[in-house]
């Protein structure tokens, strides 16, 4: 199996999954880190609360979608990172009908099959906290 | 100050006319504004127009006529109308002309927009993971509001209901045929907490109107509908737009309140001085936030207003009157000036069976579109 990260994607996975946003010079920050490289790269809280969410009942227009047909229905959401960023993020690892905004999450990964060639599209997810999670 | 007013009006049905392109919509209803004025193209002074994804407005001379007058194509997204209308409106208020067209067009391929993220400054993972899709972001910023303000489903359902039943109503609409609630809730869900009902279609269509300065219509001997206030404004910080792949934690307003509060004080009216508004509604959940962000009410009232039926035909203030683009599709350089379109037919008092009753004399319209940005007109007579 291939797996491929599309180029300036956010997550880094060596040794866990983080999020690299930028900062600029006032303390203000983005998501993803800009290329020009006036910001400086900061990794983002692994932990934040869902700030509001839906799912996504019918398939994207591709392009640019790139996930595999026939379309499985996903949890998309916006996630509150502490006092950085409030983050758009596929959401994993919930029932569709047990999101609530507060709920505790955390950062993963998350593979999208992709159509036609069949690899796998690694992106950042974030799924509800669990105990024993850290 | 010179003032601009607008005395002709046109439309091209809204839905889908296979075999028409967007171009020769936009053509039928620059025509049809010319007719309702009572004016020639070769009167024409000047032009601005525009459609996103239909060609170049400016094409249209081929067909109207080659008067070399200067014709200015417009590309500004869901406000493409709205900036067409400004920048005629100032040519106007600015002296060099005195008389001219502003015109907007579209025909959209079915289901949802297919943005290129690039065009967006975007990367492509944000494409390619499926989250660049706008159903998404109208559902995101609706969940947090009904969470936050205590909007009911029901109150979604309603405006639906209203959208329908008022696109029955108007010739020029896509969808006339009036919709129960109970189907609008139980029809399949698109983006939770909205069904496929609650959402407008891109469509096609055209809309043409004549704006001149008030000296040049009492010369022309017609009674126009004055321009009082004319706003585009693009997104604050901290605000909620549509692709956005990230939000400050430090929340702000929208481009919708900043370009509403232009266009008030440009007028010197408040909302209570508005008599009939088109505000918009992309789906059911964007009429009740653009209420708010509006000043029409406060965050929350919306419940009250939209189960006392303050906003329907007869209520207290009528809310799109033509159904809106729940009922006549989003054709999206077109969409803007048919809320302006659908206002100058309520102040003229010629809208027959959707007719806002007490003789209107204030029209308030609002468009909405990615990457954040409104414009509103305001409208008097």
């Amino acid at each position: 199996m291939v797996t491929a990260r599309p180029a300036h994607h956010p997550l880094a996975t060596d040794p866990t999954p983080r999020l690299i946003a930028g900062r600029d010079a006032s303390g203000r920050y983005v998501f993803p880190l800009p290329a020009d490289g006036e910001y400086q790269p900061v990794e983002l809280p692994r932990q934040g609360t869902l700030w509001s969410y839906t799912v996504q009942r019918f398939a994207p227009k591709s392009p640019p979608f790139r996930g595999l047909l026939p379309f499985e229905p996903f949890a998309v959401g916006y996630v509150k990172l502490g006092a950085t960023l409030i983050i758009e993020s596929r959401l994993t690892g919930v029932a569709f009908d047990a999101m609530r905004i507060g709920m505790p999450m955390e950062l993963t990964t998350l593979q999208i099959p992709t159509a036609p060639e069949g690899e796998m599209l690694t992106t950042f997810a974030f799924r509800p906290v669990t105990a024993g999670s850290t | 100050m010179t003032e601009a007013c607008i005395v002709g009006i046109g439309i091209h049905p809204f839905g889908r006319t296979e075999g028409v392109s967007g171009l020769r919509q936009g053509e039928f209803a620059a025509r049809a504004a010319l007719a309702d004025a009572g004016l020639e193209w070769s009167q024409m002074q000047f032009a601005y127009g525009g459609s996103d994804a239909a060609g170049k407005a400016d094409t249209l001379v081929s067909q109207l006529g080659r008067t070399s007058l200067p014709f200015v194509n417009v590309i500004n997204g869901c406000a493409t109308g709205g900036s067409a209308l400004y920048g005629a409106y100032n040519t106007i208020r600015a002296g060099e002309f005195d008389l001219g067209m502003v015109v907007g067009f579209d025909k959209h391929p079915r289901g949802a927009f297919d943005p290129n993220p690039a065009d967006w400054g975007l990367p492509d993972w944000y494409g390619e993971t499926g989250m660049m899709v706008t159903t998404q972001f109208f559902a995101m910023k609706l969940r947090r509001y009904m969470d936050e303000f205590g909007i009911s489903t029901a109150s979604l359902g309603r405006v639906a209901v209203k959208a329908y039943r008022n696109g029955a109503l108007a010739p020029h609409a896509w969808r006339r045929t009036p919709v129960d609630i109970d189907t609008i809730l139980n029809s399949p869900m698109v983006n939770d907490p909205l069904t496929k009902f609650m959402f407008c279609s891109p469509g096609e269509g055209g809309v043409a109107l004549i704006l001149a300065s008030e000296r040049k219509a009492r010369e022309l001997g017609v009674t126009g509908i004055k321009v009082k206030g004319v706003s585009m404004r693009t997104r604050p910080s901290g605000s909620f737009e549509v692709f956005a792949p990230y939000l400050d934690v430090e929340r702000g307003s929208s481009a919708s309140v900043v370009a509403s509060r232009a266009a008030f004080d440009m007028a010197a009216l408040g909302p209570a001085d508005i008599d009939v508004a088109q505000l918009q509604d992309t789906e059911s959940g964007a009429e009740i936030m653009h209420m708010a962000e509006n000043g029409f009410c406060r965050d929350g009232d919306q419940e009250a207003w939209l189960a006392e039926g303050r906003s329907d035909i007869g209520g207290e203030l009528p809310i799109n009157t033509d159904g809106g683009c729940m009922a006549c599709g989003e054709p999206i350089g077109a969409s803007g000036l048919r809320q302006i379109y659908e206002n100058v037919v309520q102040l003229r008092g010629t809208a027959g069976a959707r007719q806002v009753p007490g003789t209107p004399r204030t029209g308030y319209s609002h468009v909405y579109g990615a990457p954040g940005l409104s414009a509103v007109v305001i409208l008097q007579c």
